[in-house]
């Protein structure tokens, strides 16, 4: 029916009708030089949201997973919560994140077991985001990344503060009581920025945003990334995490004005 | 037979030097880098409707060009005069939209001249985009254009390789994203002209302190048929502080191996000079004899 | 048919052929650092920007650390190497102390950081690090590094984006370079100058290198080593101070050997 194929030959069948399989033989690995894992992200999610308010901090995405420019999963949710106080936002390949969901969940699990029988201490959102960190830089050193930008939220209850602090698949680590993963970074972090610094100052010794004006803020950047975000969708949750823990409001959407629209006529010398 | 040569003309960019400096390109690491001006230029329309004022646009530029990671200028303008009442910011390669603005410029004024009127901001547009495309974006000048005439205000972005936006608020540059997120999430019909001059200059300050490409001075332009305001570093968030130490160096700082003097004027006359200054006011004709030269009798002082 | 089923490889159609995207594990975080020596006294700053391309990251991240009591490493270039190479340092000092009961020393911790670096050589820390701090003898100390371990000791070093905006200006101020004294007058030595000066010369390299560089801005850290029994009044007099600087003293790490560290912070222009 069709051949084997060997090394240097098509990866066709003889009447390039259809491609041959392409069985990866296992092989010492130098046999051939060196072994790359490199994937490229597949079903992604784009922008991921974050900001401290007084009484702890908010995390938001919206619901899209995209297969490159093919508006794929509509009601994907990229919030997951770890343990009570903890959350995670998580961008680019949502496999990886699928997958990281599943690791998280049973390595909290196995906590929370022993937390049953021995004075043991929850996993603080530092000890979480210290863990992800190891993760990605140690994945990220082997070659083989974890393709995702995670905003790690969260209320340290021994310092009764808010936590928040990013994480991507090179290892790239750093805090800030704004964020914003990917597309966010450019065109919402401004905002966010902006809006925490007219309060708080740019030291941030003043007084922070309450929540009805940090969820009022998240919903306008949410807003200007769907105007403007191609892989963006006008679904999204926002999780709010405090002291009493955390919570993931519904999917929503933000209220959009295209009127103005009416108004245009072609690019450039048109009128009608 | 002879083939003629075929003649071209005399017009236009010259390129018989292109092959050439590929070849150094690739000899050397890499041909010299243009000073790009890292920018946020921005643009909006306002007036009309109830608002109860003239339309017109609010035109904005920081004030950053860089070169690479470097700053090369800490104030330059952005905003380029085309017409009186015709304004174009201008982001990218620096001198491509320096000369851009100022053939179109020219242009248009020959072209009001010779129709009588002023021009339009759709034929400077039509000029520009035109301009451009023949170059197929190696001219790398990326516009705001605005203005007011005939027709009411108008507000254009062209890109470095032709294409055209019309838009009632528009961003350009590196610092287009953050300060479009300000335009996207407080723009309104019909603002009042403080509402606009107030919303661009926060536009600009957002590219300012959230893009590395933009920095310094917020620029203003607004146009209205009444004339145009240019409102030159209307804001300046980012002033330097006084240096902590002072650094003049003491007279003989700087070593040197061998002291050559001589006096290269030996003598010098003063003539007074017919033709545009004609009238000199009076300088008497008259010959100086100069001890010019380091260590002369009255050499200038530089420090003291 | 099959015309092209078994074409030799010089006709492999390069446009169709997918195009292998490599995975690049590094990213340059931008910020400066530098380091001065002192006669008792060792200076070691940073500026606290992250950023990648045009953006910032952070305006608050930090690059230099404190290692021991007469130790501070400042590190620059990817953050993340920069960040788990100063872990797998301290890691190694704690090792240390718990086998031999005593810190690290300043030249050995120079000598570890050169073994560490060079052990990735072919797949290097893409970090450029300044260690400063107290030497055995007393005397203020600099060492300086390339990513895969070459390193020196040195008076004065300045590492980064702006490296060479700051590193001719502290040849020139701490080196003397280019200046004559004048005639008949004792010659410049380096490594003498007061900490006031120093710290001076600290502050106007950062507010300088964040006028003409884009990537260094929003915040500095100097770190202030001096050795046991040195006056603190040149540096907690607040008069000597620029306006809007802040000091705060360390507490001890170890021990106690007698050295002091102080982190002075200052803001810089955010643009």
């Amino acid at each position: 029916m069709w051949k084997q194929r060997s090394p240097g030959q098509s990866s066709f069948n003889d009447y390039n009708t259809f491609p041959l399989p392409q069985t990866q033989r296992v092989q010492p690995s130098y046999a051939h030089g060196p072994t790359f894992h490199t994937q490229q992200p597949l079903v992604t999610g784009t922008s991921v949201l974050g900001i401290k308010f007084d009484k702890g901090v908010m995390i938001a995405a919206d619901n899209l997973a995209s297969y490159g420019s093919l508006a794929r999963f509509r009601d994907i949710q990229r919030l997951h919560p770890l343990g009570q106080h903890t959350l995670i936002g998580v961008a680019g390949d949502m496999s990886d994140y699928q997958w990281l969901q599943k690791e998280l969940d049973a390595l909290l699990r196995e906590e929370d077991a022993l937390a049953l029988t021995d004075s043991h201490p929850s996993l603080s959102p530092k000890n979480i985001y210290q863990l992800l960190s190891n993760l990605f830089y140690a994945r990220r050193s082997k070659m083989n990344p974890v393709w995702n930008a995670v905003l790690v939220g969260g209320w340290d209850k021994v310092k009764a503060e808010s936590f928040l602090a990013y994480v991507d698949l090179l290892g790239t680590t750093y805090t800030a009581p704004t964020l914003a993963t990917g597309f966010g970074a450019h065109l919402a972090q401004p905002l966010l920025r902006e809006a925490y610094e007219a309060k708080a100052g740019i030291d941030g010794t003043g007084p922070l945003l309450t929540q009805e004006e940090a969820e009022k803020v998240l919903e306008d950047c949410m807003k200007v990334l769907f105007y403007r975000d191609a892989r963006s969708i006008n679904k999204f949750q926002i999780a709010t995490i405090t002291a009493e823990g955390s919570t993931i409001s519904d999917s929503k959407s933000a209220d959009t004005y295209w009127a103005f629209a009416e108004g245009l006529r072609g690019y450039g010398a048109q009128t009608q | 037979m002879v083939a003629k040569a075929v003649e071209t003309p005399n017009i236009g960019f010259d390129f018989s030097n292109h092959a050439r400096n590929q070849f150094l390109g690739q000899r050397l690491q890499g041909v010299p880098k243009a000073t790009s001006t890292g920018t946020t230029i921005v643009g909006v329309i306002f007036g009309g409707g109830d608002s109860g004022e003239e339309p017109g646009v609010c035109l904005g530029a920081d004030t950053r060009a860089t070169g690479g990671p470097i700053v090369a200028d800490k104030n330059c303008e952005k905003i380029h005069y085309l017409t009186p009442q015709i304004r174009c910011c201008g982001a990218g390669t620096a001198a491509d939209t320096e000369f851009v603005t100022n053939l179109i410029s020219s242009n248009l004024e020959l072209h009001a001249l010779s129709q009588g009127r002023p021009a339009r901001v759709v034929t400077a547009m039509t000029m520009l985009k035109q301009y451009l495309f023949r170059y197929q974006g190696h001219v790398g000048a990326h516009l705001v254009l605005g203005g007011v005439d005939v027709t009411g205000p108008q507000l254009f972005t062209v890109h470095a390789h032709g294409s055209t936006d019309k838009l009632p608020y528009v961003t350009m540059g590196s610092g287009s994203l953050a300060a479009m997120a300000v335009f996207e999430s407080s723009f309104r019909e019909n603002m009042k002209k403080e509402e606009a001059i107030a919303l661009v200059a926060r536009a600009i300050r957002s590219g300012i302190f959230n893009d590395l490409g933009s920095g310094s001075n917020v620029d203003v332009a607004v146009i209205t048929k009444n004339g145009t305001e240019q409102l030159r570093n209307y804001e300046m968030p980012n002033e330097r502080g006084i240096k902590s130490r002072n650094y003049k160096f003491r007279r003989g700082t700087t070593a040197w191996t061998k002291e050559a003097v001589r006096s290269l004027v030996v003598s010098e006359e003063i003539k007074s000079t017919s033709g545009a200054g004609k009238d000199q006011g009076g300088v008497e004709v008259k010959a100086v004899p100069t001890g010019a030269g380091a260590g002369g009798e009255e050499g200038m002082e530089i420090d003291s | 048919m099959a015309l092209y089923s078994n074409a030799p490889a010089s006709y492999a159609d390069h446009t169709s052929a997918p195009i292998e995207h490599r995975f690049n594990p590094y990213s340059d975080n931008g910020g400066s650092i530098l380091a001065i020596a002192g006669k008792d006294f060792s200076v070691i700053a940073g500026d606290t920007r992250q950023s990648e391309g045009y953006n910032i990251q952070t305006r608050y991240a930090r690059k230099v650390w404190q290692l021991t009591d007469k130790a501070v490493l400042a590190t620059n270039g990817f953050a993340a190497d920069g960040n788990n190479f100063v872990k797998r340092v301290k890691q190694r000092l704690e090792w240390y102390e718990h086998a031999h009961h005593k810190p690290m020393g300043l030249k050995s911790i120079a000598r570890m950081i050169q073994t560490m670096l060079y052990a990735k050589r072919f797949f290097p820390y893409y970090v450029y690090n300044i260690l400063g701090g107290i030497e055995e003898d007393g005397s203020g100390a600099v060492y300086s590094f390339d990513p895969v371990g070459s390193y020196e000791r040195e008076a004065c070093r300045a590492a980064g984006a702006a490296q060479s905006l700051i590193q001719p200006f502290l040849d020139n101020q701490i080196y003397f370079k280019n200046q004559t004294p004048e005639t008949g007058s004792e010659p410049f030595i380096p490594g003498n100058l007061p900490l006031s000066t120093v710290l001076s010369l600290v502050v106007d390299s950062f507010t300088s290198a964040t006028e003409r560089h884009i990537e260094v801005g929003d915040g500095m850290e100097i770190y202030v080593v001096m050795n046991k029994g040195r006056t603190t009044d040149d540096l907690l007099d607040k008069k000597k101070l620029g306006p809007g600087m802040e000091v705060e003293e360390l507490g001890a790490l170890g021990e106690g050997g007698g050295e002091r560290t102080f982190l002075v912070r200052a803001a810089l222009k955010r643009d």
